[in-house]
């Protein structure tokens, strides 16, 4: 009776010494001048456009920084995992980069769902996070832990607007998808609207998956806007674009920031050809005048990237570049400290990167402004800088 | 009146993708009893088979059709031979799960080949769309409504006036009196499924102009072409060919007289609706009485 006892206290005390010893072994690593970041991307699945070039730029990053020394003689390691597009993924994933490996810092996810279920977590054990996905909710209202490198919604559509005030645009009809994505649009472009003097006439949606948007394309062209505003990601909008042509609409198309790629003009074909919208410098980076500041930078990813993974570029892996930049200039001198990290980070000013010019500070955790975003027309199955 | 006409045209595009999904579906059902979840998943093969040969390595699109087709089919046949057949105790359920299994399979499989990207087909004929009465109609909607028929009056002659035909209906119906008046029922089962599956990669690449091809785009094809068939009655084929133009209409009307937003709503509103009225669905079979 007795020795069964003393035999289950050995057996609890052997699983508690299991379950204690790897967090032993995680900080001893630690100590052994390895900076540990963190990374989150939805590299398969839904969004995988955005995840799978943001997971890519990191890894070239830190093998970039530790090439050239790592920060402070200390070598940067990346331990990166694959939220699938899923919320709750996104959960296990991150506790297990806040409890299990100990990072010091982690970059993503990579979209606005993703992010805004994990900002509690990061913020409860006080760890930066730099997202890379465009919500405007992810930074306001301000959470002390959580920044973003991605424009948000919200300077797209000032963008938009801006272009559709000199072209006297005043009536536009909306068509969006309908996920996080088209919905946080459809919120920016009807808030939006009023201040600059335009009126949303009328709202339609579309699933992702639709293969067909006459019937809300004739309901539109019924209406007759001035302009149609879609907002959504591949392959709805070239599925819209294709539509207008068939039924002959002649109302002025504009797509928002996320079908800025080549892979629209591709998927739409000849039906491209007029649409206007909104876009990251990256995309046209040739066409920038020599002294637009972010050029050299811009010119320097995009050779970077293409070197080592052989595929063109992707506007979205940039945020995931200036988080990278960004952090490792804030863990500098830091000593691996995270409240140094944040403060740092807090503190960023003028840093130029391939989205636009950030400028961190206590009630701006995101740092661009509108002109982060040019606006461009598809002409010749090509980019052509609209003028501002 | 000329919107309401674009609505019908919409509908029937949309519809006609569900319909020639639908026959496939409805035709493995009324031969084997078993509903296959991966079909989407063979539609999407049929795609990017088309996608592949046709568009990156220029063959002719005939030729290209016929290797797409066959290549699909022996897929099918393998996902038959690997994994349905070798089931010790062939319960539906279990037969179900399984296809469901096959469908993930085969997406991570796509995803691997063909990357994650969205591809866009050409249209097989000029792009122009045809103008009636104010309202445009894409030609390959009109390419994808014939196909659709062409398949389900195939299949329907091939049940009704073929011995293998007939013996593979038999084997649908009892499969242990097939076996005994000496039907062959597990080479039927094989070849059900061939043709099942190559139904689908034909309904594939027909639509393929309009939907592009994506390693994902068959989950929702194949949910969407799986209610065009039960609002038609499973195992009527001319039934799921009239339920997927019915389906489609009805999102078209619902997305352009209500709200897009509650199209799919509107349109599983009434699939419910209709399940409710008559159980069989539209066209299910008066005998529906099997022993």
């Amino acid at each position: 009776m007795r020795q069964s006892k003393i035999r289950s206290t050995l057996v609890v005390a052997v699983c508690v010494m299991l379950m204690i010893a790897p967090i032993i072994g995680a900080s001893s690593a630690m100590a052994a001048s390895i900076y540990k970041i963190g990374g989150v991307f939805d590299s398969t699945g839904p969004a995988s456009f955005l995840g799978d070039p943001e997971q890519k730029t990191m890894q070239m990053m830190v093998e970039q920084i530790n090439a050239t020394g790592g920060i402070d003689g200390n070598m940067l390691e990346a331990v990166i995992y694959d939220s699938e597009g899923d919320p709750a993924k996104a959960v296990s994933a991150v506790n297990k980069l806040l409890h299990k490996d100990n990072v010091i810092a982690i970059i993503g996810p990579s979209t606005t769902p993703t992010t805004l279920a994990i900002v509690n977590f990061v913020e409860k054990a006080q760890v930066p996070l730099i997202s890379c996905a465009a919500g405007v909710e992810i930074t306001s209202p301000i959470k002390p832990w959580v920044f973003k490198t991605a424009q948000s919604d919200l300077l797209a559509v000032a963008a938009i607007y801006k272009t559709m005030q000199s072209k006297n645009i005043k009536k536009i009809a909306i068509l969006t998808v309908s996920n996080a994505f088209g919905e946080s649009g459809k919120k920016q472009l009807v808030g939006q609207s009023k201040e600059f003097g335009i009126e949303v006439i009328m709202q339609e949606s579309f699933g992702p998956n639709d293969t067909d948007m006459t019937a809300q394309l004739t309901k539109i062209k019924s209406a007759s806007p001035d302009a149609i505003v879609c907002w959504g990601t591949n392959p709805g909008p070239a599925v819209v674009a294709k539509n207008v042509k068939q039924l002959k609409i002649e109302i002025p198309l504009y797509q928002s920031h996320g079908v800025a790629s080549p892979k629209f003009i591709e998927l739409a074909g000849d039906a491209a050809e007029g649409i206007i919208l909104p876009t990251g410098k990256i995309l046209v980076t040739k066409l920038l005048s020599d002294d637009d500041p972010q050029k050299k930078i811009l010119a320097k990813y995009e050779a970077d990237y293409k070197a080592k993974f052989n595929t063109n570029v992707s506007g979205f892996g940039g945020y995931s570049y200036d988080a990278m930049v960004m952090l490792a200039n804030a863990i500098k001198g830091s000593g691996g400290d995270k409240n140094k990290i944040r403060d740092a980070l807090e503190s960023t000013q003028k840093y130029i990167g391939v989205s636009g010019e950030f400028n961190f500070s206590a009630t701006d955790h995101n740092g661009l402004s509108p002109d982060a975003f040019v606006m461009v027309e598809i002409k010749d199955g090509t980019w052509k800088l609209l003028d501002k | 009146m000329q919107e309401i006409i674009q609505y019908l045209f919409s509908g029937i595009t949309t519809g006609s993708i569900y319909a020639v999904i639908a026959v496939g579906l409805s035709m493995l059902y009324s031969s084997t009893e078993l509903i296959n979840f991966s079909h989407g998943e063979f539609v999407m093969l049929g795609a990017m088979g088309i996608l592949t040969l046709w568009v990156n390595a220029a063959l002719p699109l005939p030729l290209a059709f016929l290797l797409t087709v066959v290549a699909v089919s022996c897929v099918g046949m393998i996902f038959e031979r690997l994994a349905i057949k070798t089931v010790k105790k062939p319960q539906p359920i279990t037969l179900v799960i399984i296809t469901v299994g096959a469908s993930i399979f085969l997406r991570g499989v796509a995803m691997i080949i063909w990357g994650k990207d969205p591809f866009s087909v050409p249209s097989f004929s000029s792009y122009e769309s045809i103008e009636i009465a104010g309202a445009a109609l894409v030609p390959q909607s009109l390419f994808i409504v014939f196909a659709a028929f062409i398949l389900a009056g195939a299949i329907h002659l091939f049940f009704k006036q073929t011995l293998t035909g007939k013996a593979m209906v038999a084997c649908a119906v009892n499969k242990k009196a097939a076996w005994l008046s000496g039907i062959p029922s597990e080479s039927m089962g094989v070849l059900a499924f061939i043709i099942s599956t190559g139904t689908g990669a034909a309904a594939g690449i027909f639509i393929a102009p309009i939907t592009m091809g994506s390693y994902d785009m068959g989950t929702m094809l194949g949910l969407k072409g799986f209610c065009a068939a039960m609002i038609g009655g499973l195992g009527s084929l001319w039934g799921a060919f009239a339920g997927g133009i019915l389906l489609g209409v009805l999102e078209s009307l619902g997305a352009g007289l209500i709200s897009s937003g509650l199209k799919d709503a509107i349109a599983f509103i009434l699939l419910l609706l209709i399940l409710y009225i008559c159980p069989g669905g539209l066209f299910s079979a008066k005998v529906a009485k099997r022993f």
